[in-house]
């Protein structure tokens, strides 16, 4: 029945058609809806069942824990800094209301952009962005204005990804890029202890805050030299305030559990973050220093902040990432030991994640490089010793 | 055996449809026709013309470029018809067999006495040199340089591949025959998987053998070569085909050229898969007569096996270097519905998102040819070398080839490497590139550039 419909309205949209400039938004509606019937010419004749279509929506579904927790957290912190008593579905709309439009705004502008440079190029739509329209979302405080994030939405598409030639040819992850954009850009929106609260009822939903009010995420008390005041178990539940998706570690666990069971993301680059993260934590506890983020414990600073969501979703993202195996492992670890050294010895920047992402995404082709090239040597003496 | 190798990466594929061990033998008639596109890097001069009469091994192309390696008649008749395509490119060259076969005399050798250079210009003069591949670049081996060493695999874990022990049958010793002709070229390697019944035609035979364990593809001769010693810049190996060596052996005992091979004809569109004796070139209506079922219009013949076989058709005829003809659904017929997020039960993946772990390697796939998917740049990681069995980085290579970078393709080990080895992997591929056609190209453009 599909077939009918799709058949039917296709001439609209071939060459010659009233609408042929949204050929390629047909196009990918229709092998949404329907397994394209292309049959392979070369090579093999037939294919594995994945492709990246598959791949794709499975980050998503790995994403849906974190984020349908983090809706409900948005809730739970404003009737919480209200003092209201609230029950868990009306914290849980609250939530849902104040992240649909983010949501909306990110994948309006981010697709909208796809699929113009996809129709410009004559090619198909990438899934790419189903992925990195989510994270937009959920790694930005819930205040973030719509069109900030529109801006940095449609900076990340073009200046990240489309200018290197789409999905799997990018250098920078681009949701940390768009983060990074707003962070260097807006600092005022992006930092400080008025952000990380939704302050303003919608819809009848929650309450409105006071203008001054404040509330820091833990990171940013230890950045100020304070101690941390939440109890260990609301970094583990997530009951806390910081950027949408990455409070929870118990929903960003389920997603790593999905993410390593399909074998989407690297178990080497997740573990060796972990690994990364701990050593260094540990070395500056037992260093001596007197700073407060010195003093955090390593294990501590594993749950805090964007740590486990980075980890987890933006430094195992494929394209970016180190590509051989053995780099995963340098790339990895050098992930967790820049976040935690960011955290502890530049106070200015008391969440560590998105820099030390970005900058291994910079160095992973230098370690794949290292990597391939003792092949490349191996072989070279292989051929004098012949 | 001399050494066992254990290969871990790979990929094992159980398709529905294996031939069973039973053999067809089907009568010389009709059009049989030489297909001068199987004979990968020889520029063929036609040296037959049409209504001409020629015998079994009379030369119907030379190479031109050393005017020795021939390419011969695999039956005796008639040339009906001589195919061009565009910018007359040879063919196809067609044959009306005759119905009592008549063979040009090579004259028998004794095997244990030729010296090397006799051995070359038998096997050029019979027009079986034209079956001899070369690594580097995959072609046809030129007769000028001599080879290192020749390296013969007598196993494929490709899926529905011909099974060498029932290729073999009742020709044992024309197989030693070969192999011992073959070492007075240059020594000879023979690969094995240990699970094989091989103590008829492996014992006494003048070869070193090896054994190699695990998943497809560690029956690739490029694999085995790989482990048993990896070629370097400037080494120049022969490879065949096991079954190659059985014709090189009945050339030296009867002084014939005898092109009939035992063909795998399977897959999950064969009615009673099996095994069909019948010379290189038949019609595949005259190979296929009784063998399809279901409907015919929705069913791809392959030249070869799912993963490196030639997309053919009823109206085409069994290539030169193909042990296997297969038939599969073709898949055009099918339209799913959100198949990205579906379970999909039936279809086959390496992915955890799909459920084929479930059912484990014993359940059978009946899979169709649909790309089920679009082509991307490459996204996944390491997906390649997963299943490539070598000390090579296979994304890296394919990188280098899609960009054109010489340099970095022999860094990479380009001259180890044919396209059947990244058969695999293009299988696999979530970005589904055509894997082997880029390595085919690759290696092309590197032969002109090196020539």
């Amino acid at each position: 029945m599909i077939k009918k419909i799709l058949d039917k309205i296709r001439p609209n949209f071939e060459e010659g058609g009233k609408l042929k400039n949204f050929h390629s938004v047909f196009e990918g509606f229709e092998s949404f809806l329907l397994v394209s019937n292309r049959t392979s010419s070369v090579g093999v004749s037939i294919h594995d069942a994945i492709d990246s279509k598959r791949i794709m929506s499975f980050v998503v579904i790995a994403l849906l824990p974190a984020l349908l927790f983090g809706m409900y957290n948005i809730g739970y912190q404003n009737y919480h800094a209200a003092g209201v008593e609230a029950g868990f579905w009306a914290m849980f709309f609250y939530g849902f209301l104040a992240l649909l439009p983010k949501i909306l705004v990110s994948y309006i502008v981010g697709l909208g952009i796809e699929f113009i440079v996809a129709q410009w190029k004559h090619e198909e739509i990438q899934e790419g962005y189903l992925v990195t329209g989510l994270l937009i979302p959920m790694i930005v405080p819930v205040s973030c204005p719509l069109w900030m994030l529109a801006l940095a939405v449609a900076f990340s598409v073009i200046l990240a990804k489309e200018i290197y030639g789409g999905t799997g040819m990018n250098i920078f992850n681009p949701a940390l890029v768009a983060r990074a954009f707003l962070f260097f850009a807006y600092p005022s929106a992006m930092t400080g202890d008025s952000i990380w609260v939704s302050q303003n009822a919608i819809c009848g939903l929650g309450c409105d805050l006071p203008d001054a009010f404040t509330m820091a995420t833990p990171l940013s008390l230890v950045g100020a030299g304070q101690e941390i005041t939440m109890p260990v178990q609301d970094m583990i539940t997530g009951l806390m305030p910081g950027s949408v998706g990455e409070t929870s570690v118990i929903a960003i666990a389920i997603g790593a559990v999905i993410l390593l069971w399909t074998r989407i993301a690297s178990w080497r680059t997740m573990l060796s973050v972990f690994v990364g993260g701990a050593v260094v934590g540990w070395l500056f506890n037992i260093s001596g220093m007197d700073s407060a983020a010195a003093q955090v414990p390593w294990y501590e600073h594993l749950i805090l902040g964007g740590f486990c969501f980075g980890a987890v979703f933006m430094a195992t993202d494929p394209v970016t990432s180190a590509r051989t195996e053995t780099g995963k492992f340098y790339y990895g670890f050098l992930i967790g030991a820049l976040t935690i050294s960011i955290r502890v010895l530049n106070p200015g920047y008391p969440e560590g994640m998105m820099l030390a992402i970005l900058f291994m995404n910079m160095f992973a082709p230098l370690i794949d490089y290292c990597v391939v090239q003792r092949n490349i040597s191996r072989r070279v003496r292989r051929s004098h010793k012949a | 055996m001399e050494q066992l190798y254990k290969i871990k990466k790979g990929l094992d594929l159980n398709l529905e449809g294996k031939a069973q061990p039973n053999l067809k033998v089907i009568g010389i008639a009709g059009e049989y026709a030489v297909l001068p596109e199987d004979y990968h890097g020889i520029t063929p001069r036609l040296c037959t013309k049409e209504g001409e009469h020629v015998k079994v091994g009379t030369p119907l192309l030379v190479d031109k470029a050393t005017e020795r390696v021939h390419i011969i008649a695999p039956v005796s008749g008639v040339v009906m018809k001589i195919v061009r395509g565009e910018r007359r490119k040879l063919e196809q060259i067609r044959i009306l067999a005759d119905k009592e076969q008549e063979f040009e005399d090579f004259g028998s050798v004794d095997v244990a006495k030729v010296t090397a250079t006799e051995a070359v210009d038998y096997l050029l003069k019979s027009g079986l040199f034209a079956f001899m591949r070369q690594r580097p670049y995959d072609v046809i081996a030129s007769p000028e340089i001599k080879p290192e060493a020749i390296y013969i695999s007598l196993f494929s874990k490709m899926p529905l591949a011909a099974d060498f022990s029932v290729v073999c049958k009742g020709r044992e010793d024309d197989f030693k025959a070969g192999i011992r002709l073959l070492s007075k070229i240059a020594p000879v390697n023979i690969g094995i998987c240990p699970e094989q019944e091989c103590e008829d035609y492996l014992a006494n035979v003048e070869a070193k053998v090896y054994g190699f364990t695990g998943p497809n593809p560690s029956g690739n001769v490029g694999v085995q070569i790989n482990h048993i010693c990896p070629i370097n810049k400037g080494d120049v190996v022969w490879t065949l085909q096991a079954e190659i060596a059985i014709l090189i052996g009945q050339l030296a005992r009867t002084g014939r050229v005898n092109l009939t091979r035992r063909l795998a004809v399977a897959g999950s569109r064969i009615q009673s898969p099996q095994y069909v004796e019948t010379p290189v070139g038949t019609a595949m209506q005259t190979l296929l007569a009784g063998l399809l079922y279901g409907d015919a219009a929705h069913t791809r013949i392959i030249n070869g096996n799912p993963l490196v076989g030639r997309k053919s058709g009823l109206d085409d005829f069994v290539g030169a270097f193909s042990a296997e003809v297969c038939a599969i659904p073709e898949g055009d017929d099918v339209h799913e519905v959100l198949g990205w997020i579906a379970p999909r039960l039936k279809d086959f993946s390496v992915s955890r998102s799909y459920f084929s772990w479930i059912f484990g390697k014993k359940k059978e796939y009946d899979l169709d040819c649909r790309i089920k998917g679009g082509q991307r740049h490459m996204i996944m990681s390491a997906e390649y070398e997963k299943v490539f069995p070598m000390d090579i980085y296979p994304s890296y290579l394919v990188k280098a080839i899609i960009t054109g970078d010489i340099d970095k393709q022999e860094e990479l080990g380009i001259y180890e490497v044919a396209p059947e080895d990244f058969a695999v992997a293009e299988f696999i591929d979530s970005s589904k590139l055509e894997l082997q056609r880029i390595v085919r190209e690759g290696l092309d453009i590197l032969r002109k550039e090196n020539a």
